[in-house]
């Protein structure tokens, strides 16, 4: 099934100091009152608009996106924030295994082809995001086996209750 | 086929070569949090084992580094509730006070060889050890201490042959700020950084834990040091010798990349706002005479005994700036007791600066030295995202800590080796 948003453009190395600012680490324990300030500092208009829920907005940004600290509230408070995605043309690594954990996919793309307030539908199964504003579809990096498990198992939690341990195909033990 | 750093410590435990991009499940040596993250690690422990849980007490760690002493009563809850986890699990808790993790990881807990994780994106620091020492989620940090193991991609790796010696006033901070400036803040993602060459045995261990502290701000897994005789030695001076083994790549491994740095030719570098990718040498930034609101001389990148040694050098006998204000933090309760009984402090406070105790200070931006609107603070931590110290409209430059000394006299951002 397509997850149908608008997509919001940010631009490359959003560090996770613009997603969660370190100014509201007291709400840390507070999600839904952390969210209301998602990425503020990257564009303030943002958190304003994806908590008002009458559209489901899609992160569209450039490189490297969620580099910095391992706060793991910053991808939650995006999901929080309503966004079912993320479309970036690259991830620093801890958001990228933190996305997946809290099963909020995260996909690699080159994002210069989707304009600002461009409707996307994104098919998961067929790796492939289509432009309806424009038209026109494009195939998204391949996700990792491991990362497409722990998303197929709803998350890295219910993925290991479900298995009743860590375990991966393939993945050797010590 | 010989094996990298990070591949042979992953080998060894898993007891079976392994090499980049296998995906690996092995048991930790330690998890940690800290207080910024330690909440939610727990929350999902409570999700996954249905109370508050660790497979490992002595294996389980939390530090409260980044919020105390509390500055807001949300804080203190905070604290509250890592105290009673701490209780309740037998977890070590490592109590405001007592340091940040990274330090405390590295003088008392990490070995060469050992696997280790931690909800802070700068646990890579205890990799200069010769350790598999990376960062993950807080999510991630609760599956490794509710099961004591997690899982791998085993990292490609990039070499880093360093060559040749520093010449006075530019330190191992100048050699990592020179790489990320040449590769980028994410020219090593997701991959492991090895460091080799004629260099590595002049590097203390205090200069090492600079360069791996920063592995992150290279994107990477982790950054690596073999494990030798300086390891040996500062492993010695913690009352750890036993700890110690040597640890080594194969001759034979094979890396995606080896870059060569001939360190003897460098100069003191500083990062301008408001990335730590934009390196640019003391000699271009100082010629702006940028005035300096605050400096900050800390942190897990630059709180060791060394770094107060060299500012102290700088210091002595001379006085901040006025209109500067100058904030130490030292790193951990031992680096703290050391510039004591060494006369450090009584210098930093003769000179004006303000001495804290040991924690991370103003660096993560939630307390302790904020900006204020359009100020401008160099500090010796690793990052100077937009808004990191606690303000999106101040400016942060980071640097070594003899820049950082050097300009707190002068007022503004200057070259130190005038003034060595
Ligand atoms: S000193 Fe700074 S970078 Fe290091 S752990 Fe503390 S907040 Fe993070």
């Amino acid at each position: 099934m397509a997850i149908r948003g608008v997509a919001w453009k940010f631009g490359d190395y959003i560090s996770t100091d613009l997603i969660a600012p370190g100014r509201y680490a007291h709400l840390r324990s507070d999600l839904p009152k952390l969210a209301e300030h998602v990425l503020e500092d990257a564009d303030a208009n943002f958190a304003p608009a994806t908590l008002k829920k009458d559209k489901t907005y899609i992160v569209v940004a450039g490189r490297n996106f969620g580099q910095g600290s391992s706060r793991e509230h910053a991808a939650r408070i995006i999901k929080l924030a309503g966004v079912p995605v993320v479309l970036a043309k690259s991830y620093a690594r801890i958001f990228y295994r933190n996305a997946f954990n809290i099963g909020m996919p995260a996909l690699t793309l080159d994002t210069d082809r989707i304009a600002q307030g461009d409707e996307l539908e994104v098919d998961l199964k067929r790796s492939l995001v289509r432009d309806v504003t424009k038209g026109q579809e494009f195939r998204v990096g391949a996700i990792p086996e491991t990362m497409l498990a722990i998303l197929e198992g709803g998350g890295i939690v219910e993925f290991v209750r479900k298995h009743g341990d860590l375990v991966f195909k393939g993945a050797g033990r010590s | 086929m010989g094996l990298t750093l990070a591949e042979k410590i992953l080998s060894r435990r898993l007891k079976r070569d392994v090499h980049a991009g296998d995906i690996v499940v092995a048991d930790v040596d330690m998890a940690t949090v800290q207080d910024g993250t330690g909440l939610l690690t727990f929350d999902m422990i409570r999700e996954l084992m249905g109370r508050d849980m660790v497979k490992y007490p002595n294996r389980a760690m939390l530090v409260l580094d980044h919020m105390g002493p509390a500055a807001r009563p949300e804080y203190s809850n905070m604290h509250k509730r890592l105290r009673e986890f701490a209780a309740a699990t037998g977890a070590i808790l490592e109590d405001v006070g007592s340091g940040i993790s990274h330090l405390l990881l590295a003088e008392k807990y990490v070995k060469p060889g050992d696997i280790v994780v931690g909800a802070d994106s700068h646990t890579s620091t205890a990799a200069g050890l010769g350790a598999f020492a990376t960062g993950m989620g807080s999510t991630d940090v609760a599956i490794a201490m509710a099961l004591g193991k997690t899982w791998f991609r085993v990292p490609e790796t990039i070499r880093f042959v360093l060559k040749g010696k520093l010449q006075p006033g530019v330190y191992s901070k100048d050699i990592i700020l020179h790489i990320i400036g040449r590769i980028g803040e994410d020219g090593a993602a997701y991959k492991a950084m090895e460091y080799a060459g004629d260099t590595v045995p002049t590097l203390s261990m205090d200069a090492r834990f600079t360069i791996t502290s920063m592995a992150q701000e290279a994107g990477a897994k982790l950054g690596l040091f073999p494990s030798d005789e300086q390891t040996r030695a500062f492993l010695k001076r913690q009352g750890r010798e036993k700890d110690w083994q040597p640890l080594a790549a194969d001759p034979d491994a094979s890396y995606e990349q080896t870059l060569e740095i001939d360190v003897g030719r460098l100069e003191p570098l500083v990062c301008v706002p408001h990335t730590p990718g934009n390196v640019k040498p003391i000699s271009e930034v100082a010629r702006e005479k940028i005035h300096v609101d605050q400096v900050f001389l800390g942190t897990c990148t630059n709180g060791r005994l060394e770094d107060l040694r060299v500012a102290a050098g700088i210091l002595k006998g001379k006085h901040v700036a006025p209109g500067t204000r100058f904030l130490i933090y030292p790193g951990s309760r031992g680096v703290y007791q050391q510039a004591l009984a060494e006369g450090l402090v009584q210098t930093f406070v003769e000179a004006g600066a303000v001495f804290g105790s040991p924690a991370c200070g103003p660096c993560p931006g939630w307390q302790f030295g904020l900006l204020g609107d359009g100020e401008v603070c160099l500090a010796t931590q690793n990052r100077n995202f937009k808004g990191r110290l606690g303000n999106p409209k101040s400016f942060v430059y980071l640097s070594s800590p003899a820049v950082a000394a050097a300009s707190a006299v002068a007022g503004k951002i200057v070259d130190p080796r005038s003034s060595l």
